[in-house]
């Protein structure tokens, strides 16, 4: 029985007990239903006919068992979709299905003026907000020509690296609670907190901030965000030894994740990974080293690289990577400069309201830019950052009018599935758990 | 460089992730020179991003030899973009190619037509060439319709395996829910997309 | 009114049977894990030590739906998830609620498109709608507790 009257019972289809709305009788007055239809759409994936050319012969004989690691799955961080050939407990195979969470973000930047925009990148890497703000700012920067002041590049790395230390906690957080560690996941997320508090100073948001717009910042950060983030970093580094405290010698931790799930550093190149995943196989590659962008170049810090290229291997990685965070926004705190913070371009930045009583040249690029919005020209480019996961980069293309023409992300988490089955063959399902924690994927930075 | 206190193994030699500069002018010409040269194809240069313009039936030995000779080991972003109605050939598939060593990034741009029909032309696939490049097609084939030949796994990736239609093609609509007004209720009541609850 | 009114001098509560079982259902809700998308990190926190939920007797999330009473669809719910999540509300047992957390649940959110369901009611019957993009684990919490009111306004047994 439904729990309140008012709301009227779907039609059951005769079939089965599962329906979804879309496959209901319809009147003459409605059009046709889109094409999915419940009964056989994702789930009809399952069936060995579909996927006997990737599934070996011995499960088409019936020798090995074909599992479900379905959508909702608690280890499988979002909505992934794996189907595993088991013998035993031994996975032979695996192959991902992705696109349960697939947004046409894309096609609906291409709706949208450039900084409407904008706010859907926020949602794509939901661990990786301000990453996802940065990237897209930093193509719309490229294609435009726009320069953006140092005051403002110094608060892009700091905020970056906060939220690099962010996706990091919460990877460890989610990674440690698969391997049945749960104490960490409440450590983490407590420290993510005053990661969060720190975001919602500067721009009203938690995490959806959208704080990073082209040619700077929305609006200077408050009075409170410099102190706010001192002492952050003050607490950090001992907590990060809590963990490792935790952790890293912990013998069961260690059982569970050396030599597991190991990939080379020529395969690891070949299968597109890059970010933790490369570095903890021995190939020493980080963007922010060798493309820097937003003043990198200006910051002394350290890229972790560990040649285990096993789970073990990449948790080292990422802890470090998150001193070393600590390390590059205090330098960058303390060379704060002053100035302004968004460009003073009036073709792509709007001005300050102030000056709308003043001046009327202001007035029309207000109008202009908050009506019609502001255009690039002609043009493609490609601007990859190192995002926690990996390489994210965006591929802006424009046709000279207010709307992206084409916009592409080339997202890690994506590339990173891929490669998944290569690196659980031969493990167990316990171990796959492990795997997929380590890979750190996003399923919204996935399936776009 | 790895200067962890926590790392157990024994560290060979640090590690660099010294580079060349990205993008370097002498090493860029001369790749240039030497793939005109060869396969005679027109090159752009903009915002400082080198892009090469070549035929789909070139794409196969073009790759080979920027993967072999000249070190572009890692294929960062497969993608392609529509241009339809204004351009013929309509898609433009588009690789960025990236050399670890050299720190170089390439741009290659592959005009190809809609395989709707069987006997259309179709571009090569690059899964042999750079193993990554599997699921990127995969999802150029599930958004653009754009099949790769000899590739071995092409089904959609992202859509429901049964959807029709390729989501990322301009005459593809947004497929969004219009806000319906008292003067529009109807109209758009009869076009919407949903099925029916039985009012209980 | 305290228990300790209610006791008197006798020792003894009494209560309605209704009274007595919308009170249990509503204080050991347990929750389905049904994260989807950036709503379910929100929900993370929610559940984490800042925020507790456990507090609400929600300490337990369970993945197996046959063994919740609640579930939070938090994120967007896109075509080819449809199926699925029919399916996982159908297994659920009653007495079951659903929370359409965030504005991808409740409407479609940000995404008008193809390619994401405009409101998990679509799909499901919905109770609450949390509105918020993601909400605060504070929103998220106070819509739990509109769902706890609602429950204990329901009449389990009187007749239909």
């Amino acid at each position: 029985m439904y729990p309140s009257k008012k709301f009227p019972k779907p039609v059951l289809s005769a079939a089965e007990g599962s329906v979804s709305p879309e496959q209901t009788p319809v009147s003459p007055l409605y059009p046709a239903p889109p094409p999915v239809s419940p009964s056989e759409g994702s789930l009809a994936a399952d069936s060995i006919g579909e996927l006997s050319h990737l599934v070996s012969e011995r499960a088409l004989k019936g020798e090995t068992v074909l599992l479900n690691m379905g959508p909702q799955h608690p280890s499988t961080h979002g909505v992934l979709r794996l189907l595993l050939e088991l013998d035993g407990e031994t996975v032979l195979n695996c192959i991902p299905d992705i696109g349960f969470l697939h947004t046409g973000i894309e096609k609906n930047m291409e709706a949208k003026t450039y900084l409407k925009a904008e706010v859907m990148t926020d949602r794509m890497d939901y661990m990786n907000n301000i990453g996802n703000n940065l990237v897209y700012c930093l193509a719309v920067e490229k294609l435009a020509e726009l320069d953006v002041p140092p005051r403002a590049q110094a608060v892009r790395v700091i905020l970056a690296e906060l939220q690099r230390i962010a996706s990091h906690l919460v990877w460890l957080g989610t990674h440690a609670l698969d391997l049945a560690a749960m104490s960490v996941f409440l450590y983490c997320f407590r420290e993510r907190e005053m990661i969060l508090d720190i975001f919602e100073m500067c721009s009203g948001q938690r995490m959806m901030t959208t704080y990073i717009r082209p040619g700077g910042l929305w609006r200077d950060t408050p009075v409170e965000f410099e102190e706010a983030v001192r002492q952050f970093l003050k607490i950090l580094p001992a907590r990060i030894d809590q963990y490792e405290a935790m952790l890293t010698k912990n013998p069961i931790f260690m059982d569970r994740t050396k030599k597991i799930g190991i990939i080379s550093a020529e395969e690891a190149v070949k299968w597109g990974l890059t970010g933790p995943a490369l570095r903890g196989s021995g190939m020493p590659f980080d963007l922010r080293k060798a493309a820097p962008y937003s003043g990198y170049e200006q910051y002394a810090f350290d890229v972790p690289v560990h040649s285990g290229g096993d789970v073990y291997a990449r948790y080292q990685v990422r802890m470090e990577e998150m001193r070393q965070s600590v390390r590059i926004a205090q330098q960058a705190l303390d060379h704060l400069p002053f100035g302004p913070v968004r460009s003073q371009n009036r073709k792509y930045v709007p001005p300050p309201r102030s000056e709308l009583s003043t001046s009327m040249e202001a007035v029309i690029h207000h109008f202009k830019l908050w009506t019609e919005g502001f255009t690039l020209p002609e043009g493609a480019v490609y601007v990859p950052v190192e995002s926690p996961r990996g390489e994210l980069g965006c591929y802006l293309e424009s046709d000279g009018g207010p709307k992206p023409y084409r916009v592409h992300f080339r997202t890690p988490s994506f590339v990173h599935l891929q490669a998944l089955p290569l690196l659980s063959k031969g493990h167990l399902v316990a171990d796959l758990v492990a795997i997929i924690g380590s890979i750190d994927i996003v399923l919204g930075d996935s399936d776009r | 460089m790895s200067e962890s206190p926590i790392s157990e193994e024994a560290n060979q030699e640090p590690l660099s992730t010294d580079r060349p500069p990205l993008n370097e002018v002498p090493f860029v010409d001369e790749l240039c020179q030497e793939l005109v040269k060869r396969f005679g194809l027109e090159v752009r240069s903009f915002r400082s991003e080198t892009i090469l313009i070549l035929p789909a039936e070139q794409l196969n030995r073009v790759a080979l030899t920027l993967r072999d000779e000249f070190k572009f080991n890692f294929l960062s972003s497969l993608t392609a973009s529509d241009y339809w109605p204004k351009l013929q050939p309509r898609f433009h598939i588009v690789y960025q190619l990236l050399s670890h060593e050299h720190n170089q990034r390439l741009c290659l741009r592959v005009p190809v037509n809609a395989s709707d029909t069987a006997d259309s032309p179709s571009v090569p696939t690059l899964e042999t060439v750079w193993p990554v490049a599997n699921w990127h097609e995969r999802e150029v084939f599930d958004m653009f319709g754009i099949r790769f030949e000899h590739h071995s796994d092409l089904r959609r990736i992202l859509m429901p395996v049964d959807w029709e239609g390729y989501p990322l093609r301009k005459d593809y609509p947004l497929g969004y829910e219009e806000p319906q007004f008292t003067f529009n209720y109807e109209d758009i009541k009869i076009r919407k997309h949903r099925g029916s609850y039985e009012e209980a | 009114m305290g228990i300790e009114q209610k006791l008197g001098n006798m020792g003894v509560v009494t209560i309605k049977l209704e009274e007595a079982i919308n009170w249990s259902r509503a204080n050991a809700m347990w929750p389905m894990l049904f994260g989807l998308a950036c709503c379910a990190i929100e929900m993370m926190s929610a559940q984490a030590s800042n925020y507790d939920l456990s507090r609400f007797g929600m300490e337990l999330m369970r993945a197996s739906p046959r063994q919740s009473d609640l579930m939070i669809v938090a994120g967007r719910v896109s075509r080819k998830m449809v199926p699925v999540l029919r399916r996982l509300y159908d297994q659920m047992p009653d007495p079951k609620w659903v929370i359409a957390m965030g504005d991808c649940a409740s409407c479609g959110g940000v995404f008008n498109n193809y390619a994401i369901v405009q409101g998990v009611d679509e799909v499901v019957p919905v109770d609450v709608y949390v509105a918020g993009c993601p909400p605060r684990p504070e929103a998220l919490i106070h819509g739990i507790m509109t769902l706890h009111e609602k429950v204990q306004r329901e009449r389990p047994i009187a007749a239909k």
